[in-house]
């Protein structure tokens, strides 16, 4: 009896061993992965460790490129990206991302560089919504809750980049991640969706499948990221910097 | 006359026709916030840069003027002016009337106005919007007790402090409506402090041409009497509020005009901004001050009666003018992202953005208007708002009996 309940004993050592190895075989790519991609689990909150930012580096965006928005476009669902939107004129149209060409008439230096929501840490957009439908994220993404907009539009008169959109007619074919709606304020989301799942924006993924390599997408608060460390060793410039609103989106070569 | 009686509005026929023709503009209006509720703002002039079309221009120029209307109350009750106490009541009806008038054409102007519920229920207190939807509703409720302080007589000994409290509260109120102007920084054409001021002195100008059209509108509706006596002392004072709003306006713009960095904007608003620049000098400047003042002071026309209504109408022309060139040229003029630079999208950046109204959104605004009057007109019909006479040899022997 007692050799047969060593025996027992030593094979579920023995399995328990096993198992452990092959369960960790099987996780140690997620957890590496995980790692990497710095994606967070969907039940745990977002946190203000981290800060996402763009750094935008002018003079690598050439002048009359537009793949930065023509991604976004395809990726979150309006201009040539959706079918909507057919009553409204062109100034009435929704722009999440545009390309905003800028010359010294003096000097005649001149630069091109996309322009959307900066996504500040004190965003005037978020302060002045009267239900807090405007509001920033721990992790510095300033979002629309689009169940508590009430289409007031104060939001887009506080914003001092006019990176807001109203929308003013009827929409279809939204995306179930941009529900882009009448009557409600919409604007870069920083492809939330994406930054939740790991992934960068489409912009900047666009811009570096291009080769063009304009836009760096990273958390400022890492010091060991790639977009920390250019930030901390070059010159960049936040538009409207007198205002003091410190966006997560910075501009080089500007 | 030692005690003012009042009473109501007679049912004549001409009571009926003017509430039908308001009620009928009022329906107009309702009928242009389903026309645009249904499609969308496309249909609108409003677009992704200029966000706040006439409207607003309509909604604002209400909600400032309700402020202005209840002044004629507190110069009775907070200020002991006997002259103007027996106003007291129409006053405070015509400040939550008009409040209400201008309340209903901005909400009914929201993307979603289906979702009023979610503004009363959803607070960010950072937002002046948010302050303003609580100094709105509490102006309403203190100014109906305030009424009810005036009209009931076991009440009457609140009346003063309940007149102290309102006249206090529309002060923040329209320092409120102002500041929503006034604190934002992204734009050259506003942040400005003086704007809470400047508001102000506009709801006095406005509230008191609008309290003299209705008084007028009564002596030639059913022959209610209005001595010239009083009727001196309301247009002089008229004259003061004028004055006033032209003393904010012009302080503005010269602040601005010292810092180069606000030159593009003054220049657009003062000399190069076309329509925007004529309705501010020809018409809130030239039409609705400078013509009023001289009517109201000159001494051929000062006394007279039609031209006191004409420089009252005058005032008010010139108001939405004013109105128009804060809101809407404010939004026009471009957003600087880089100052001294040229900048081109295919946003509408650096060049001024256009702005024409709809009619449908005109319609909505003077509906507002209408609502406001025909609110009013029914009050007065139900309730006990108008003094009986305010007739010269009336007003002497009240005079008399309150100062003893």
């Amino acid at each position: 009896m007692n050799e047969t309940s060593e025996h027992t004993d030593l094979n579920r050592r023995e399995f328990l061993t096993r198992s452990a190895a092959t369960a960790g075989v099987a996780l140690a790519p997620g957890v590496m992965l995980y790692s990497v991609a710095q994606a967070r689990p969907a039940d745990e909150p977002v946190s203000s460790a981290v800060r996402w930012g763009l750094l935008i580096d002018s003079n690598k965006c050439a002048s009359g490129c537009s793949d930065c928005v023509s991604a976004c476009e395809r990726e979150n669902g309006w201009g040539t990206g959706s079918t909507d939107e057919t009553h409204s004129d062109a100034t009435q149209k929704a722009q999440w991302i545009r390309k905003v060409e800028v010359k010294n008439t003096e000097t005649g230096h001149a630069f091109t560089l996309p322009m959307m929501c900066q996504h500040c840490e004190n965003p005037p957009c978020a302060d002045v919504c009267p239900t807090g439908a405007s509001f920033r994220r721990d992790d510095g993404i300033v979002l629309v809750d689009k169940h508590i907009c009430i289409g007031c539009r104060y939001c887009m008169m506080a914003c001092p980049y006019k990176a807001r959109s109203f929308v003013h007619e009827t929409l279809t074919d939204q995306k179930p991640y941009a529900p882009r709606g009448k009557g409600t304020v919409e604007a870069c989301t920083l492809c939330v969706h994406r930054v939740d799942a790991g992934d960068s924006p489409a912009c900047v993924e666009a811009c570096t499948a291009e080769n063009h390599n304009a836009m760096l997408f990273g958390d400022l608060n890492d010091p060991e990221s790639p977009i920390a460390k250019t930030v901390a060793t070059y010159a960049t410039t936040q538009i409207r910097a007198d205002l003091n609103l410190n966006p997560g989106v910075r501009y080089q070569g500007i | 006359m030692k005690h003012i009686t009042y009473r109501e509005l007679p049912g004549r026929s001409g009571y009926y026709g003017l509430l039908g023709a308001l009620a009928l503009v009022v329906l107009m209006g309702f009928g242009a916030f389903l026309f645009m509720e249904h499609h969308g703002h496309y249909v609108t002039g409003m677009n992704n840069q200029v966000v706040w079309g006439t409207p607003h221009v309509f909604a604002v120029f209400l909600i400032v003027a309700a402020s202005g209307v209840l002044n004629m109350a507190s110069i009775g009750s907070v200020f002991g002016k006997s002259m103007y106490k027996p106003l007291g009541r129409m006053a405070g009806l015509l400040a939550i009337t008009l409040l209400m008038g201008g309340l209903t054409v901005l909400v009914l102007d929201l993307g979603h106005p289906d979702r009023l519920i979610v503004a009363m229920t959803h607070y960010n207190f950072k937002s002046i919007f948010a302050w303003n939807i609580f100094l709105y509703t509490g102006f309403m409720a203190i100014v109906a007790v305030y009424l009810w302080s005036m009209m009931e007589r076991r009440m009457n000994p609140y009346s003063k402090p309940m007149g102290f409290l309102a006249f206090v509260w529309r002060l923040m109120l329209t320092t409120g409506t102002g500041s929503i102007f006034g604190f934002l920084v992204a734009r050259q054409g506003y942040d400005a402090a003086v704007m809470a001021p400047m508001f102000i002195a506009m709801s006095f100008s406005f509230g008191l041409a609008i309290f003299l059209l209705v008084l007028r509108a009564m002596e030639g509706g059913f022959g209610w009497e209005l001595g010239g006596m009083a009727l001196k002392r309301y247009k002089n004072l008229l004259g003061v509020f004028i004055a006033a709003t032209l003393y904010f306006v012009a302080l503005m713009h010269l602040t601005n005009l010292y810092a180069t960095e606000h030159h593009g904007v003054e220049a657009f608003i003062l000399m190069n901004g076309g329509i925007y620049t004529f309705l501010f000098w020809v018409g809130f400047v030239l039409v609705g001050s400078l013509l009023p003042l001289g009517l109201l002071y000159h001494p051929a026309t000062g006394g007279s009666r039609t031209w006191i209504v004409v420089a009252s109408v005058l005032v008010l022309v010139g108001a939405l003018a004013l109105v128009y060139v804060i809101i809407i040229g404010g939004q026009a003029y471009p957003l600087v992202l880089f100052p001294g630079m040229e900048v081109s999208s295919s946003f509408n950046d650096g060049v001024v953005n256009s702005y024409a109204p709809s009619l449908p959104e005109v319609v909505l605004g003077v509906g507002g208007i209408a609502l406001a009057l025909a609110l009013a007109m029914v009050a007065m019909r139900v309730l006990r708002f108008i003094p009986e006479t305010m007739s010269d040899e009336a007003m002497q022997q009240y005079l008399e009996a309150s100062k003893h």
